[in-house]
Parts: structure tokens; C-alpha cells; sequence
């Protein structure tokens, strides 16, 4: 682990709608999260989870504030420039998987090369790293299956592997366990681990305290502040 | 994002909905090939009739009796329109003439010992006829001026009549009746077919003299005497067509004592009938070209249509891409590409349907078709533009769609 800082926002805030009308989800968020960190964001409902997570995700922009991703400030960056930056930097895991239906598993890891502009990744060796990263999350022998050949787990490993295919510096992971049973929702945390301690960067949303516990650190959101950290005991 | 990734994810996109995809494409498949076929349609009409009309011989001119401005035929001998001392004085007063030949028909009977045959048209001429109508004497000989001259009664046989009349018996020689005049066959002319609806194969050539004597063919023609409808003129290869033409008319205008601005006829060349007859059917190309861009536009229509509820139904799948790195231009790229695909495919298929299309409707129907590569290239150019244009709409609304709210798309 190293010291370098990967994420780091100022005094962020998100208002939807207009006048009387309007909602802050986050009001005033400045949180920093270091290189190799696996981090937890928790909160009740309507606490600005979700919203922090996209501002993060480079999915959506805040209303004002600064979010400075790996030295890079990208808080005022046009729509093209954070499609660029969430395929170079990001990898995201979703609740619901996100698969793309009748694909196959080896296409949908391979999907974020085709959108990589900076490097033009030939067909042999962008399927050879896809089967690296299949073989990672220990479905080598589902290469050719599609998703609704799998099953939940076997999908979200699927979308773990999508995630790490242009080597982010970042793993965006919302609620991943929500759709599972404990059982595969554990393995699925045991392999975010195991990317911890190869190095990867994760943040990861969840409200589920035991899940929490996987973590380094928790960051507890209510009504769009930060409300407590809370460091968890375990070391690398 | 490479073209062929493109196209690849545009053409799995199209194969995943084949049923749908084809009946999208079925308006650009109908306009295509209507384009094709109705083009074929009218170049093979315009082909047919210019051709009919340069086989009445070369270097043509038609000098036409016209009434109307000049009153009721026979009513004073300047207004009787053309007569038939008018090609002998043509022949010997305008430069640049090479022959004048007249015709004249009537419908006779004629029988051939056993063999009668009704109804049959008996065609008048001069001596020039073969050469100035392009058509060729097989056997035997064509009559000469001294017969006609002298009313010598004298026919030559279509190659149709000719074994009607006498199987495979030669028929020079033989003697034949029309009406109550007896003919000697002196010849029998080359198959020619039939051009436009006058089958020349079954007619009976005559010397026009014996026409006027013997088968005045009409109440109108027995009032006119030796008037005669149309005078065929065919000039020297280097002739002057304008010059020609005033020469005829200042000539004529004289011999029938009429101005010039009131000609009791009118005189007409190949090329004046063809460019008539060219006008014709470009109006009704056009028409076509019309009713045919409309079925593509309509077309066009059906696939923005298809494409709308394709990025509706794809919403999840667009959120998906732009989380993982698609720009707005790779998204709008691929639903572009996607309609593209669509009416490309539909214009090949089309041009495949119009081209076999205008075949069978050659084989099938008495008109012929031509198929003009310009109107392939026509069709399938508009129906690519098409695609594009009307695939830019859905394409613009799928790239525009925000990331969050499309992922969150049930
Ligand atoms: N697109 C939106 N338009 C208007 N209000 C929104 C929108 N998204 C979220 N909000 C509001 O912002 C607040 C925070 O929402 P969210 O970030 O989804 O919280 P969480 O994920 O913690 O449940 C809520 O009050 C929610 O109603
Ligand atoms: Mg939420």
C-alpha cells in the first residue's frame, strides 16, 4: 500500500430540482480514500448513497464542490471526457449485475476495450486478457455461457471480471451482495478481498453491517453529510 | 470503436429480431425495387419505340397532309393536301434528296388457287420502297418504275403471305387474285416482323398506280382521287434536316397555293417523333420516380419507427455501455450504424427483387424491360440516405440518454 491519494472531494454537493422544490442529497461532502484502500459508504435510505456514488462513478457531475480522482480534477469535465475517464480509471459492480443479455460471458468481460480509445487492443489479445480475468474470478470454464446460463454469483463474478479488465484504479461497487443469497454474497465479498490485497482500490456501498465488516474503513452518510468514520480493526 | 465492431454488435442487434427486422426493411425492399422496375419498365417502352421508329429506314422525313387549316378535302384543288406528282416534284426540286417514296393502302381478298385469304392489306408504293424502309427483297425482285408507271399489274408477297399462299411451292411466276384483279407474283420480300401493331410480313406490295386504279380503298380516298396521306422522303447522308424541310415547304407551298403560315401539311423528321416520344415518357418516368420515392420515404419512416422502440427496449443495455466507457458518439454510432444496416440490407435484397422482378415482368408480359444500371445505383444510394436520415433521430436520443437514469431502466 502506498500513500497516494485516489480519491479526494471538497466540499461536495448535489441538488436536484429547483427553488422550494429542490433536494440536496449531499451537502457538503469531503471525504479522501487512499491507493489499495477497500472502503464501505453506509447509511439509511435517502441519505445520498447512491448519488455520492455516481458523483465517484463519473456517472453525473455535482452541483458544486471539487472531486479529484487519481490527481485529476474532473469535476467540470463535458459528458465525452467522463465516458473516457470511467473506461480508463473505473470498474463498476452494480446490485443487478448489468450483464448484457444473450452475451456471452467472454464478450461482456471483453466489452470495455471495444469503447478504449487510447489503446487499440487487438481481437486475440483483448480475449486472451478476458479469459485472464474470468480464470481470476474462477469462472475459466464458463467462458462461453451467457448470463442467463449462470447463476447470480457466477453473473456478478462475471461483472467483477468486466470491472478489472483495463486495470482501473478503482472498483465502484454498489450494494454487489444485495441480489444474493449469504452464501455466494460471501464468496463474492471473499474475492473483493482477495482484489484488496492484490492492491485494488474499492468503495463500495452497502447497508448491510456485515458486509461492512469485509472493509478497512466506513464511512456513514445522513442526509447528504458525512455522520462517522469508523475505522474496522483488521490490517492487511 | 473499430468499424467492424460496429457493424458486428449493429448486425447481432438485427439478427436478434429477425421477423421484425425483415418487415422494417420491407418498405425499403418495395421501394427499391419499385424504382428499378418501374425505370426498366419505361426504358425498355422508350428502347422499343425508338427502335420501331428508326426501322422505317434511315435519315427520314414525313411529310403529312393536314386538313385542318385548310377546310373539307376536295372542296378546291389548294387545299387538298398532298398529292401524288408532290414526291416526283420533291425529288427533282430539293437538294439533298435521295429518294421519295408514296404509299397507299387498301384491304383486299386474295386467293391463290385454292387458298383464300380475307382482309389483307394491299400496300401501294414506289419503286424505292425497299430501300428507303430498310427492308430487303429475299427472292425475286421488287417491281420498277415502268410498271408502276405503266399500272403493270405486278405484286410482291410478304414472306408470312407468301407461304399462306403457297406453301413451299415458289411463288414466282404464280398468278393471284385480289378482288377482280389478277396479279403476277414478280417477288417476295425478306421476314421483317412487326413493328409497332403493322405486321409487314402479311402484306401484298403493289405499284401504287395499280392502287389508284384498282382498289380505291375508301369513299374519303375515291373523292381525293390521287391525294395521298403521307410521303416518306429520305435524304442524302450529309443533308441539311432545316434546309431540307423549307425546301419541301417553300415547294409545296407553291405547288398547292397556300401560305406558308397555313400549310395544308406538315412535315416531320425521325428524330422530331423520337424527342416527342422521349418527353412523353420522361413525364412519365418522373411520375414514377415519384410514387417510388414516396414508398422509400415511408420506408425510411418504418425503420426510425422500429429504431425508437429499439432504444427505448435497449435502455438498460445503453446504460450499461456508457458506465463502462461509451461515449455519446459510440452510442449514437451504433444505432446509426444499425439503421444503416437495416436499409442497406433492405436495398440489396430490394435490388435483388427489382432486378429479377423487371425480368419476369419482361418474360411475363408483352413489354419489354431494360434494366438501367443508373436506377440500381439510384435506389440503392436513396436508400442508404434514407437510413441515415431517418436513423438519426433514434441514434440522437440514445446518445443522449443520461447514464444513471438508463441503468436504472426496467
Ligand atoms: N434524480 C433525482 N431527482 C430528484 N431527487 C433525487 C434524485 N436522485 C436522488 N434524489 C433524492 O436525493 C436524496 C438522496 O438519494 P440517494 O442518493 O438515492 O440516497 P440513497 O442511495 O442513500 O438511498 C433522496 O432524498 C432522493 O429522493
Ligand atoms: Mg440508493
Amino acid at each position: 500500500m502506498n500513500d497516494k491519494t485516489i480519491i479526494e472531494t471538497i466540499d461536495l454537493t448535489k441538488v436536484y430540482g429547483m427553488g422550494d422544490a429542490s433536494v440536496a442529497a449531499l451537502d457538503g461532502v469531503s471525504i479522501e480514500v487512499k491507493a489499495g484502500e477497500f472502503l464501505a459508504i453506509m447509511g439509511p435510505s435517502g441519505s445520498g448513497k447512491s448519488t455520492l456514488m455516481h458523483i465517484l462513478g463519473c456517472l453525473s457531475r455535482p452541483t458544486s464542490g471539487q472531486y479529484i480522482l487519481d490527481g485529476q480534477d474532473i469535476s467540470n469535465l463535458s459528458k465525452k471526457e467522463l465516458a473516457l475517464i470511467r473506461n480508463q480509471k473505473l470498474g463498476f459492480i452494480f446490485q443487478a449485475y448489468n450483464l448484457l443479455p444473450r452475451t456471452t460471458a467472454l464478450r461482456n468481460v471483453m466489452m470495455p476495450l471495444l469503447y478504449d480509445h487510447n489503446h487499440h487492443i487487438s481481437d486475440e489479445v483483448g480475449e486472451q486478457k478476458a479469459l485472464n480475468m474470468l480464470e481470476l474470478v474462477g469462472l475459466a470454464d464458463r467462458t462461453h455461457h451467457q448470463p442467463q446460463e449462470l447463476s447470480g454469483g457466477q453473473q456478478q463474478r462475471v461483472a467483477i471480471a468486466r470491472a478489472l479488465i483495463n486495470d482501473p484504479v478503482l472498483i465502484i461497487a454498489d450494494e454487489p451482495t444485495g441480489n444474493l443469497d449469504s452464501h455466494s454474497g460471501h464468496e463474492i465479498l471473499d474475492l473483493l478481498r482477495s482484489l484488496h490485497q492484490k492492491g485494488v482500490t474499492i468503495v463500495m456501498v452497502t447497508h448491510d453491517p456485515i458486509t461492512a465488516e469485509y472493509t478497512q474503513r466506513v464511512i456513514h452518510l445522513a442526509d447528504g453529510k458525512v455522520d462517522s468514520i469508523k475505522h474496522n480493526g483488521h490490517k492487511l | 470503436m473499430k468499424l467492424t465492431e460496429v457493424i458486428r454488435i449493429a448486425w447481432e442487434a438485427i439478427l436478434k429480431n429477425k421477423v421484425r427486422s425483415f418487415l422494417t426493411t420491407l418498405g425499403i425492399i418495395i421501394g427499391v425495387a419499385a424504382v428499378i422496375i418501374m425505370v426498366a419498365i419505361s426504358a425498355g417502352t422508350e428502347a422499343t419505340i425508338s427502335e420501331q421508329i428508326t426501322s422505317l429506314g434511315s435519315n427520314l422525313l414525313f411529310v403529312q397532309s393536314s386538313f385542318s387549316r385548310a377546310g373539307p378535302p376536295g372542296m378546291g384543288r389548294s387545299s387538298g393536301g398532298l398529292v401524288y406528282d408532290d414526291a416526283a416534284a420533291i425529288q427533282e426540286g430539293v437538294s439533298g434528296v435521295k429518294a421519295v417514296i408514296v404509299e397507299q393502302q387498301a384491304t383486299a381478298t386474295i386467293k391463290a388457287g385454292s387458298v383464300t385469304l380475307e382482309n389483307i392489306t394491299v400496300l401501294g408504293s414506289t419503286t424505292e420502297f425497299p430501300s428507303v424502309r430498310d427492308m430487303d427483297v429475299a427472292q425475286g425482285r421488287y417491281f420498277n418504275e415502268t410498271e408502276n408507271e405503266r399500272k403493270q399489274k405486278v405484286a410482291v408477297l410478304g414472306s408470312t403471305l407468301a407461304t399462306e399462299l403457297f406453301g413451299d411451292a415458289n411463288p414466282i411466276g404464280q398468278v393471284i387474285t385480289a378482288e377482280t384483279t389478277k396479279l403476277t407474283v414478280i417477288g417476295v420480300m425478306a421476314e421483317k416482323g412487326t413493328v409497332g401493331d403493322v405486321d409487314y410480313d402479311s402484306r401484298l406490295y403493289v405499284p401504287i398506280q395499280v392502287v389508284f386504279q384498282k382498289f380505291t380503298p375508301s369513299m374519303f380516298a375515291r373523292i381525293m382521287g390521287d391525294s395521298v396521306r403521307l410521303l416518306y422522303v429520305e435524304m442524302e447522308d450529309d443533308a441539311n434536316l432545316e434546309e431540307v424541310t423549307t425546301q419541301i415547304e417553300l415547294l409545296l407551298a407553291k405547288r398547292h397555293d397556300v401560305s406558308l403560315d397555313s400549310l395544308d401539311f406538315s412535315v416531320t423528321s425521325q428524330q422530331d417523333i423520337i424527342s416527342t416520344q422521349e418527353s412523353t415518357t420522361a413525364a412519365f418516368r418522373s411520375l414514377l420516380a415519384w410514387v417510388a420515392g414516396v414508398s422509400l420515404i415511408v420506408g425510411g419512416i418504418g425503420i426510425m419507427n422500429i429504431m425508437l422502440v429499439s432504444v427505448t427496449e435497449r435502455t438498460r443495455e445503453i446504460g450499461i455501455r456508457q458506465a463502462i466507457g461509451a461515449t455519446p458518439d459510440d452510442i449514437r454510432m451504433q444505432f446509426l450504424a444499425e439503421a444503416l444496416l437495416l436499409s442497406i440490407v433492405g436495398g440489396l435484397i430490394g435490388m435483388g427483387a427489382g432486378m429479377g422482378g423487371a425480368i419476369l415482368y419482361g418474360f411475363l408480359s408483352d413489354m419489354r424491360t431494360v434494366i438501367v444500371p443508373g436506377s440500381i445505383l439510384l435506389a440503392f444510394g436513396s436508400a442508404a440516405i434514407v437510413g441515415a436520415f431517418f436513423g438519426f433521430y433514434p441514434a440522437n436520443k440514445a446518445a443522449q440518454l443520461d447514464p444513471i437514469e438508463a441503468l436504472r431502466y426496467e
